[in-house]
């Protein structure tokens, strides 16, 4: 079975619920773990990969929680599959960037992957819908569990469990979320609300774009520190942090609504324009109007436009998705004038945005 | 003032730069300033130094620029290339300095958090071992002989059940 047969229809995938999925996309929580007597994958010779990943895969594949799973070596997978799993975010960019000594193991609901010799020799993830970084890291604290009596773990009781870069060393644990944060974007008080998360030690980000851009509004907010705390403390600053920046997003769009109603109507009616009408269209301009479209439905402008078709919308019309739907690869020019084509396409059901129910749905 | 890089003349060359909230300082004179390029604004890497900025730059100054991890023959200059070591030993190999890369990193420098099921007994065995040292310490200054050898039997115990765990 390829990867393609085995992933959920992008539709289906884009169906899945969890609480306040509006705002927060998912919740993630990864740990690090190393073989004792391996060098990390790294500096590995590439016949010590393949020990390490001999001893490994299989073990994880053995998890009940695994029943059913996609395993594969790195080099089974073409550059399309890779990119496709990237842009499902189950597996890293620079995982995807790895061949033979490195591979994967994914459960059947996606919800559980194993990236085997990435940095480390298991970078082991849970991801849930919505807002759920307690429950991620429950299940992945199980798995790790079921691991460790099986594969002997490089841990020092003053160090914690020891990772190829110290600044994941100790738990080795990354909580993180995706958050939609358009309300806080056009209402000018996301670099503050940035600045004091950062002051929290957490790192927040743009998912996509370069440097300081965050395309389709898209942040990704995660922990920093590894060492010197425990992973419920982690877990909980994290909750705690997404559900005030939650609370934040929701109070901007109340305001907006109240205070600007006009220049929020217009973001929403343009993006509806373009994304309707577009012949040419780029990836980053697709993504900043699906952005504003979702806001729309959000505000119940789109009363009967499902907020799935959107998430499909986002990751359909990247290049990976794009390409594995009209069956060929694209050049760059080729992808603008497709990517309109399925957006008029697809939204052209959906009618103009409706301004007089317009409220924050939460 | 003098230079902090030759510490003979007058320093003429200021750097200040601001690293989490903190002010640092470098000042060079003239010539030390020139021979190592450090007003290209391009490369500050001759202040980091004298600073003890960044990660390899700590295990560096600590250890020498020889050291070399006998497992995986991860050298110092490896780690400044990529910030990462090579297996788990070089957290031993390149113990110097680590505390103060670890500390400008993380919360602290000690892991409080999950351990493995076998290591987790060792680690509460370790801590027993602890107080009850500090018991007996307690005990002998007390001149409670009797507590005092109980103790040290229970100690002697202790240490048998941990075996060559690392304590």
């Amino acid at each position: 079975m390829n990867v393609h047969q085995f992933l959920a229809p992008l539709a289906q995938a884009c169906r899945r619920t969890g609480p306040h999925d509006r705002i927060v996309l998912s919740s993630r929580v990864r740990l690090a773990r190393n073989l004792r007597g391996h060098a990390f994958p790294g500096h590995a010779k590439k016949p010590d990969r393949v020990r390490a990943m001999e001893l490994v895969r299989p073990t994880v594949e053995a998890l009940p929680e695994m029943a059913g799973a996609f395993s594969a070596t790195m080099d089974d997978l073409t550059p399309q599959d890779k990119l496709t799993l990237v842009e499902r975010h189950l597996i890293s960019r620079e995982h995807a960037a790895r061949s033979a000594g490195s591979g994967l193991v994914l459960n059947k609901e996606e919800s559980l992957c194993v990236m085997i010799n990435e940095e480390d020799h298991l970078r082991m993830q849970s991801l849930q819908t919505g807002l759920q970084v307690r429950q991620a890291w429950a299940l992945i604290d199980q798995v790790d569990s079921a691991l460790e009596r099986r594969l002997d773990y490089a841990f020092s009781p003053d160090l914690g469990y020891l990772t190829a870069c110290p600044t994941n060393l100790g738990t080795g644990i990354r909580v993180s979320a995706m958050l939609h944060l358009p309300g806080l974007v056009l209402d000018e008080q996301i670099n503050q609300i940035i600045q004091s998360v950062n002051k929290l030690n957490l790192a927040v980000r743009g998912l996509y774009g370069e440097g300081t851009e965050a395309l389709g509004n898209i942040f990704q907010v995660s922990n920093q520190q590894t060492l010197g705390e425990t992973e419920a403390q982690i877990v909980e600053r994290l909750a705690k942090v997404l559900d005030q920046v939650l609370t934040n997003e929701l109070n901007a769009r109340r305001r907006l609504l109240e205070k600007k109603p006009k220049s929020l109507f217009n973001c929403v009616g343009r993006a509806y324009g373009i994304l309707t009408n577009a012949h040419l269209i780029t990836s980053k301009e697709a993504m900043n109007q699906l952005s504003f479209m979702k806001l729309g439905v959000d505000l119940n402008l789109f009363p009967d436009v499902p907020r799935s078709l959107l998430e499909e919308m986002f990751i359909l019309i990247q290049q990976a998705h794009l390409q594995q739907h009209c069956g060929e690869k694209l050049e760059p020019e080729k992808r603008d004038l497709i990517r309109a084509d399925i957006l008029r396409e697809r939204l052209q059901a959906a009618p103009r945005p409706k301004t007089g129910d317009a409220r924050c749905l939460d | 003032m003098l230079c902090d890089a030759c510490k003979q003349n007058e320093a003429t060359v200021h750097f200040t730069r601001i690293v989490m909230e903190k002010m640092q300082q470098v000042d060079l004179c003239e010539s030390c300033s020139k021979k190592n390029n450090a007003t290209d604004p391009e490369s500050f890497s001759f202040a980091d130094l004298l600073l003890g900025l960044g990660a390899a730059q700590e295990i560096e100054q600590a250890s020498g620029p020889e050291l070399k991890c006998a497992t995986c023959g991860y050298t110092q200059a490896d780690f400044k290339k990529s910030g990462r070591f090579g297996c788990a030993d070089c957290y031993q190999t390149f113990s110097e300095g680590l505390e103060v890369l670890l500390k400008s990193m993380h919360k602290g420098t000690r892991h409080i958090g999950k351990a493995p099921v076998s290591m987790q007994q060792s680690r509460d065995a370790s801590g027993k071992l602890k107080q009850l040292q500090k018991r007996l310490e307690k005990a002998v200054l007390e001149e409670d002989y009797e507590t005092a050898a109980a103790l040290r039997d229970e100690i002697r115990q202790t240490r048998e059940k941990l075996g060559n765990v690392p304590a």
